[in-house]
């Protein structure tokens, strides 16, 4: 098997079922097979998926990175797949909100949409996300060209938005949104000082 | 005072009021009960593990909600009590080895009666009930807790403030070394609470020393906190070593921290919405993964007790 072989039929593969371990254990928990989700279930839903969802960002951004450091350019093939996941935690985390938190009571949800600057912005993270993940095949990237990779930017936007979801809506303690925002504050900063170093090069 | 009632917990299964509150007896019940499973009619099918010695002479209230209370484990491992963690499990995994004995309380202030106590002392003079009540915390959870306690309006009258005492005002113990979580000043230590005297004298607030008819556990404050049912749950101050008769408005933990989403009120109120989230409705611990929330309710369904308290006050500035 060559290597682009390889990555398609087995590391792919792999690499999907992995992205997938933190669903399916959450799945277990909320059966009661694989343990618990404790005093309140609900909440622990949510979290964890929003979580994971911020998580598979953070991947997602580290790859370009990881990339120019290393040279490892199959890094590449995984990006759209850690992308997507970002998105299906997102819209998990989103629809536990919407039926087991809100019980989908419209009113509530729509109040809580645009009155809730921090819900207001996990919801806009999702927006970009969703847009992302309709244009993520190879079909539309061939027929977006350049918008493609402009409306792909939007991955910076999601990641802010999302920290700044989860800071805004913790008691006190903020801790755990600050790891998030160090991380992504270290991708996007590393863009940035690639960005400026192409600059002073092309000088 | 203490009026003896006809009980059908036979004499042997207790342990007498004067030491109930020993450590080492504690342990010793604990261990004595074993596997001997407690019931009690009243919880159904809910039933405490038997940690503790059960209290003795605890009299029923017509305070109490008949409504289903939380389980004992959700209980003790779903807190909030920042001296052992800001996690929801910290408290029931940091405070294992929190020994709340020796207990001292000081009560000072403008009152006729002030002084340092011994806790069994403290609470010799007073009743212990059974108070069932609504808990509903400001993060839109809540609870349905029996509380065993001493009425609080019972202990102010004790003490005899004076006409000076416009407030009563409790601290927590400051204790980093055996409450890790105050090595981080995520608040300002020790914290702080404090009621109007009209509040404190009203009859639903306690002092509580047990739950599920056994001694406080430490991730709810042992061995002694503060119950106000019509408040929010971060009024409820926890493992209390101070309690002051003073003039002036006591500085509030919360509201010391963040004074525009927590007031020194805290009054429950579907109306009036945290800055960040709603307060119009509430998830019930226990209700299941699928349960939706429920509506909360003015005052924490308390109102016929209390709303005459806040008359004339403006809830939506006095938050």
């Amino acid at each position: 098997m060559d290597t682009l072989t390889q990555i398609r039929f087995v590391w792919k593969p792999v690499v999907f079922l992995l992205c997938l371990v933190p669903g399916l254990l959450l799945l277990g928990d909320t059966f009661e097979i694989t343990g618990t989700l404790g005093a309140n279930p609900v909440e622990e839903i949510q979290d964890r998926l929003g979580n994971w969802g911020l998580r598979f960002i953070m991947i997602a951004l580290t790859v370009t990175p990881l990339r120019r450091m290393t040279g490892w350019n199959w890094l590449l093939r995984f990006r759209r797949m850690l992308g997507l996941y970002a998105f299906f935690y997102t819209l998990l985390h989103f629809l536990a909100w919407l039926i087991l938190d809100q019980g989908i009571l419209w009113s509530a949800i729509v109040e809580d949409i645009v009155k809730r600057p921090f819900i207001t912005f996990g919801f806009a993270a999702l927006l970009i996300l969703t847009a992302m993940a309709a244009t993520s095949t190879s079909g539309m990237r061939r027929r977006l060209g350049r918008r493609w990779q402009q409306l792909h930017y939007g991955a910076y936007a999601a990641g802010v938005l999302g920290v700044w979801h989860y800071w805004w809506q913790v008691k006190k303690d903020i801790r755990d949104p600050l790891i998030y925002a160090v991380i992504l504050s270290i991708l996007l900063g590393l863009r940035l000082w690639y960005h400026y170093r192409k600059l002073s090069q092309r000088r | 005072m203490l009026i003896r009632k006809p009980t059908d917990i036979r004499p042997s299964e207790i342990t007498s009021k004067d030491n109930y509150l020993n450590r080492r007896q504690f342990m010793a019940a604990g261990a004595a009960a074993g596997s001997i499973a407690l019931t009690s009619p009243l919880f159904g099918a809910i039933v405490p593990p038997g940690e503790f010695a059960k209290l003795p002479d605890v009299r029923k209230s017509r305070f109490s909600t008949d409504e289903t209370p939380t389980s004992y484990d959700d209980v003790t491992t779903y807190n909030n009590f920042w001296e052992f963690g800001t996690a929801k499990d910290d408290p029931a995994k940091n405070s294992k080895d929190f020994e709340p004995r020796p207990w001292r309380i000081t009560v000072d202030g403008h009152a006729e009666k002030t002084g340092s106590f011994h806790f069994d002392d403290f609470i010799k003079p007073f009743d212990l009930e059974e108070r069932i009540y609504r808990m509903r915390c400001v993060e839109a959870w809540s609870m349905v807790i029996p509380w065993v306690g001493i009425s609080l309006a019972d202990v102010v009258k004790h003490f005899q403030p004076t006409s000076k005492a416009k407030y009563v005002a409790f601290e927590t113990l400051h204790d980093p070394v055996r409450m890790p979580g105050q090595r981080r000043a995520v608040l300002e230590w020790p914290y702080r609470e404090g009621l109007t005297i009209a509040e404190a004298t009203n009859p639903l607030p306690i002092l509580a020393v047990g739950l599920y008819g056994e001694a406080l556990p430490n991730p709810n404050g042992a061995p002694i906190r503060l119950v106000v049912p019509w408040k929010y749950g971060f009024k409820g101050i926890k493992s209390i070593v101070r309690i002051s008769f003073v003039e002036k408005r006591p500085q509030t933990s919360w509201n010391m921290s963040q004074p525009w989403e927590y007031g020194f009120y805290a009054n429950v109120n579907p109306e009036v919405d945290h800055p960040r989230w709603s307060q119009a409705r509430e998830r019930r611990i226990g209700s299941g993964r699928f349960a939706s929330k429920q509506p909360t309710l003015m005052f924490n369904g308390y109102g016929e007790h209390v709303a005459h308290l806040y008359k004339g006050l403006d809830l939506r500035k006095n938050y």
